[in-house]
Formats: C-alpha cells, sequence, structure tokens
C-alpha cells in the first residue's frame, strides 16, 4: 500500500511541468542571467572571471534552486491535493521524495547540463568541466532535499519566499564550500576525489534523512 | 467506526469549541452544525486526522477514509480524467474512472482541464473520487456548497448507497441547512464556556 | 504512559514551571552578577597582559564565553525543540522559544566583540577567519529560527515549526563548522593563532568565571522569558488569577 505514492505522483508532476513547460524555462534564463551580470560587474578580464567561475556558477545555481524551491509544496497545499496525500494514508516521506525528484528532473538537471555553457562563459579552466558537471550533479539533489524542507516549512505561509531563503541558505554552506573546492583543485590540477565523495555521502545522508523532516513540516503545515 | 472523546483544539491558547464527544456507526448519517465560525470545518479536519488535537482522542476504525475539503484537491492544469485517473493510482481503487465519470454527469467535460470547469463541476469532479474509492468513512465538509438541484440531489444518492453498503459520513452544513432526505443525527457545535 | 512524558508532565505543568521560575529567577540573577563581576575584576583588573597581543586580549573573557554560549544555547534549544515535537509539551516549546533571541544576542556578542578584537590583530574589523564565520552562519540559523517561528498566526504551530527547523540545524551545524574550518585552511594556510594553543591559568580562571556567569545570564534570562510567556497564554486559568491577586 504504502509503495504505490512514489511513481503516480512523480509521473503526475512530470505531466503537470509538461503542461506549464514555459514556465521551466525561468529557472534557467534566470541562471543565465545571473551568471552573465558578473563580466558585467567585474570587468571581462578573462583571468578574474577564471578565479571566480566556480563561485559565480555555483551561487547561481543555489539561487535558481531556491527560487524554484518556493513553489515546491505550494500548489498542492493550495488546492488541497496536500490534504489527500495525507488522507490516503500513504508513507508522506515517499511522496516528499518523489515530490523532491520531481523538481529536482525539471529545475535540477538542467542546470547540471546547462553548466558547460556556464563554465565557458566564465572561462573555467578546461581541466574543472567535467568535475563542475559531477559536483553539480551530486550537489543539486542535496540542495533540492534540503531546501525542500524549508518549502514544506513555509508553505503555509504568505511571504514565505523570502524566509525561505534565511532558512535554507545556511544549510547550504557545507554544499557550496565542498563542490568550490573540488572544482578549484581539478583546475590546479590537485586531487579532488576526497571532496566528490564527501559530495556523494551528503546526498545519501540528505536522501535518508530529509524526506522525513519533509513530511514532518508538511503535516506541521497542514495544522 | 469513528470516536471522538472531549476532542478539544486551542487556538491563540483559547479553546475554539466546546469539548466534542462522537460515536458514528455504520450506517450512521451526522450533520454537524453551528454558525458561520463555530468550527465545523475545524472539527471535520481533526476527525480526519489532518490536525492534532489539544486535548482529546479521536479514534477510527482502520480502513480507508475519504474526505472532501474546502479545497477539493483537483489539480488545475490536468483534465477532470487524468485527476481521477491520480487518485485512482493512489488510493488503487478498482472501480473503473469512466463509470465514475459518467456517474456525476461529467461525460462531456471529461476532456476538459480542471481549470475550465464551472464550481459546481469542480464539485462533482471531487465527488466523483468517492465513487472511485469505496471508503467505510465519509468525511465532508460543506458537500453541497457550489451545487445546482441536480447536484445536491446526486449527492443525496451517493449518500444513500454509502449508508446502505453500511458505510458512514460525517458532513458539514451552514445556515441554509438542507437535511438530506435520509435518517440523519445531528452534532451542534457549541461555543467554549 | 512513558516515564518521560510524566516527567515532563510534572516540570513541564504551566503553574509549577511559574513558580519554580519565581523561586529560582533571583538566585539565578544574584548568581550571574556576581560571579560576572568577579570574572571581569579578575580578566580585566588583576590578570596580566598578554605578552604578544597586550592589553586587547582581555576582550576574550567576553568574547569566548559568548562563543561557546551561542553554540551552547542552539544545541539546548534543539534538544528542547525535540522534545517538545516528540511528546508535544507546551513547556519545552515555550523553552525552546525563549532560548533563541538569547542565543541570537550571545552569538551578536561573539562577533561584536570578535571583530573589535580583529582589528588590533589583524589590523581590520573583519577577516574571513573560521570562527567568525562560522559564528556568522549561526547567527542566521537563530535569525531563521526567530523569523520562521513569528511568522505564524498560530503561535503553537510557528513554534513546533521553529523546533523542526532547529533540529535541522543542529544536525547540519557540526557540518557547517567543519566545513568552514576547513575551507578557511585551503584559503588561509597561515592562520592567525588568536588564542594559545596553551593558555596560563592566570588568564583561566576568570575564563571559567564568566563562563559560569554567562550560563547563569542565559538560566536566568531563560527562566524570565518563560514565566512571562506562561502568564500570558494562560491568562485565564485559575492559577494565573490566583497569583495576581495573591502579589497585589
Amino acid at each position: 500500500m504504502t509503495g504505490r505514492v512514489f511513481l503516480p505522483l512523480l509521473r503526475r508532476d512530470l505531466l503537470l511541468a509538461y503542461r506549464r513547460r514555459s514556465e521551466l524555462l525561468l529557472p534557467l534564463v534566470f541562471l543565465m542571467v545571473v551568471v552573465s551580470l558578473f563580466p558585467l560587474g567585474v570587468g571581462p578580464g578573462l583571468q578574474v572571471l577564471s578565479r571566480i567561475a566556480v563561485g559565480v556558477i555555483w551561487i547561481a545555481a543555489l539561487l535558481a534552486t531556491v527560487l524554484s524551491l518556493d513553489g515546491l509544496f505550494r500548489g498542492d497545499f493550495e488546492d488541497g491535493s496536500l490534504e489527500q496525500l495525507v488522507i490516503s494514508g500513504h508513507s508522506l516521506p515517499l511522496a516528499a521524495l518523489a515530490r523532491v525528484a520531481g523538481h529536482w528532473l525539471v529545475a535540477g538537471l538542467p542546470i547540471v547540463l546547462l553548466s558547460p555553457l556556464l563554465a565557458l562563459w566564465m572561462n573555467l579552466g578546461e581541466g574543472g568541466w567535467s568535475v563542475l558537471v559531477i559536483s553539480l550533479a551530486l550537489g543539486t539533489p542535496t540542495l533540492s532535499l534540503l531546501g525542500g524542507i524549508g518549502a514544506a516549512l513555509t508553505v503555509s505561509l504568505h511571504r514565505g519566499g523570502q524566509l525561505l531563503s534565511l532558512l535554507v541558505f545556511p544549510l547550504y554552506v557545507p554544499i557550496l564550500i565542498l563542490a568550490a573546492s573540488a572544482v578549484t583543485a581539478a583546475t590546479d590540477g590537485l586531487p579532488y576525489n576526497g571532496q566528490l565523495g564527501l559530495l556523494a555521502a551528503a546526498l545519501v545522508a540528505a536522501l535518508s534523512l530529509a524526506p522525513w523532516a519533509i513530511a514532518a513540516a508538511l503535516r506541521l503545515s497542514l495544522e | 467506526m469513528l470516536k471522538a472523546r472531549k476532542l478539544q483544539l486551542e487556538r491563540h491558547f483559547e479553546p475554539v469549541f466546546a469539548p466534542v464527544d462522537l460515536d458514528v456507526a455504520g450506517g450512521e448519517l451526522w450533520l454537524l452544525t453551528g454558525p458561520n465560525g463555530a468550527g465545523k470545518t475545524t472539527l471535520i479536519r481533526l476527525l480526519a486526522g489532518l490536525l492534532r488535537p489539544t486535548s482529546g482522542t479521536v479514534s477510527r476504525a482502520p480502513g480507508p477514509v475519504a474526505f472532501l475539503g474546502h479545497q477539493l484537491g483537483l489539480k488545475d492544469d490536468l483534465t477532470v480524467a487524468e485527476n481521477l485517473a491520480f487518485h485512482q493510482a493512489l488510493t488503487g481503487a478498482e472501480a473503473p474512472v469512466e463509470s465514475a465519470i459518467a456517474a456525476v454527469g461529467l461525460e462531456g467535460a471529461r476532456n476538459q482541464a480542471a481549470r475550465t470547469l464551472s464550481a459546481g463541476q469542480r464539485k462533482r469532479c471531487a465527488l466523483a473520487r468517492l465513487l472511485l474509492a469505496p471508503a467505510p468513512l465519509w468525511l465532508l465538509d460543506e458537500p453541497y456548497a457550489n451545487l445546482d438541484a441536480e447536484g445536491v440531489a446526486l449527492v443525496d444518492r451517493l449518500l444513500a448507497e454509502q449508508l446502505d453498503r453500511g458505510g458512514a459520513c460525517v458532513m458539514s452544513t451552514h445556515g441554509a441547512l438542507r437535511p438530506p432526505e435520509l435518517p440523519w443525527r445531528e452534532l451542534a457545535i457549541e461555543a467554549p464556556s | 504512559m512513558s516515564t518521560v512524558k510524566r516527567i515532563f508532565h510534572q516540570f513541564g505543568s504551566p503553574p509549577w514551571l511559574f513558580r519554580f521560575a519565581g523561586f529560582a529567577i533571583p538566585w539565578l540573577w544574584a548568581a550571574c552578577l556576581g560571579l560576572g563581576a568577579w570574572g571581569l575584576w579578575w580578566g580585566l583588573v588583576k590578570a596580566p597582559p598578554d605578552y604578544l597581543q597586550g592589553e586587547s586580549v582581555r576582550i576574550m573573557y567576553l568574547h569566548v564565553p559568548s562563543a561557546w554560549m551561542s553554540m551552547g544555547i542552539y544545541a539546548g534549544m534543539a534538544v528542547f525543540g525535540f522534545c517538545a515535537l516528540v511528546w508535544r509539551v507546551r513547556a519545552a516549546e515555550v523553552i525552546a522559544l525563549a532560548s533563541a533571541p538569547v542565543g541570537a544576542a550571545f552569538t551578536l556578542l561573539a562577533l561584536v566583540t570578535g571583530s573589535l578584537w580583529g582589528r588590533p590583530t589583524w589590523g581590520t574589523y573583519w577577516v574571513w577567519d573560521a570562527r567568525l564565520t562560522s559564528e556568522l552562519v549561526l547567527l542566521f540559523l537563530y535569525l531563521g529560527v526567530m523569523g520562521l517561528a513569528a511568522a505564524f498566526d498560530e503561535p503553537r504551530k510557528g513554534a513546533r515549526a521553529a523546533c523542526l527547523l532547529a533540529l535541522v540545524g543542529l544536525v547540519n551545524l557540526p557540518l557547517i563548522h567543519y566545513s568552514v574550518e576547513w575551507w578557511n585552511t585551503l584559503h588561509q594556510p597561515a592562520s592567525v593563532g588568536v588564542e594559545g594553543s596553551s593558555i596560563h591559568p592566570s588568564m583561566l580562571w576568570p575564563l571559567l568565571l564568566m563562563a559560569l556567569a554567562t550560563k547563569f545570564y542565559y538560566l536566568a534570562n531563560l527562566l524570565t522569558r518563560t514565566r512571562l510567556q506562561l502568564v500570558v497564554e494562560n491568562r485565564k486559568s485559575r492559577w494565573v488569577r490566583d497569583w495576581v491577586l495573591e502579589t497585589r
């Protein structure tokens, strides 16, 4: 009974995302705009850009994730789908995981796929490209999971969006540090497997803990 | 089937209503009545387990519960059939979606996005969920709201079938109380002392 | 009923906690002021200046206890938050929420004293030193908890949401702390040693006194806030009416 919630929910979310496919592009456009502002702000010097490239790309990815997270549970909360989900008696953590997985597929994965273009713009060293993609592939699901906790806590608030960023950015600090250091190490020709391993460990930990926190926060928000 | 003992909920450290005791047996229809703001919706949500009481207990017989709230739980971007198919997948219901659509009279709107439906049609679509997955206990918040005379008759028919099956229903109705042509019992929600 | 719950229901019953707090608060304030005055005198007057940093080292007697308290209070808040969520004890919610502003104040104090201390030591008010950065993130965590609690209309809902967030923050806090320290060693190979690895006893004693004084300050402040909140939310109950009549 409880296992039957993941796939229907994921399928429904992907269908809903497809129906609103024009909105899917917004976080990506946001990401590109933010990154393209940096050369305008700090000057087009390639050396400066390549030194700040990792930080800029990762912080832009972080902002784009939080921007799209605000709506993660809001629709389900406002139209009563969340109530139906809770009443159905299915495992709420599993449902939360499905919801986050759907969010990552439509909002996180495109960031990963777009990152080589951003690396090109920011003149990231050749050695760092693949590591940037891997770090985003390992890191953005963790961002979605941790951010899901914040989104679930603020879903019943009218102005949850601004609060959401205050709640989740401190939680993102370790991910940002690990990812940036992995890519920097790669461009400097240093070993980076340790950082990527820790990113993977963070993902596993978030996968196993965050759904429970999200479920508890959702129940609380319905009260 | 549903039992509540000294059920109470506080908001801003004040009780919303006087403690509620309720015993619902199979085949019974209960109406929750009270003026606006008395806490009908709150009580239904407490009985459904969406709210946790400040004090007192609720116990439900094991088995699925059907809940119809103010927010109908329809996805605007999905069609009537898709909405129901999702509910079917979620509940593992056996009944075919098509017959539920026919029973609530939405054949014509089958492939229309829920966004384009009228308030009454949306309500019918939500009611069709009750037909998909038979639940022994129904908790309905204002099931008559937004419905035309035909829709009201539909709700009454659904209720009669539910009671015939030995199922139970607790529903709230506001001021313009329209008791269905069925035997029903009333729980008047009282203000806290 | 589990043992934990029984304990909570005794110590967490509002009238009992209210009376206990009323009894303990004067003693706690007295201990805080006494120890604080003693520690400050020892630290600011009696203890010797540092042979490297001179008189500026005396900021340590405020900075280090504040930094300790900022982390300790967060842990305490999260533990009470856990109890509030699991056993749904209102008193634990109140204590957890009352801890947040005190902890945030200590965090702010640690940041301000740290940057004042940094001026003579590093030559600037702010460097992205591991400790200061950790404290800054901690301040954001506190502000998040307080902001979340305040954003809800229904106070108990806000309290439970804040407790949950505090708990999530507690799991993350060590990760944040270690990642920031590690990040710092990456970028600043020669980090400035502010505190010597071994500390002379003449400096240790005033530090310990101040650490104790800040703990009593926390307890006194916490119970004062808790007591106020208990009166406000139980204003209609009998024991508050009795207390008002008694004290009139």
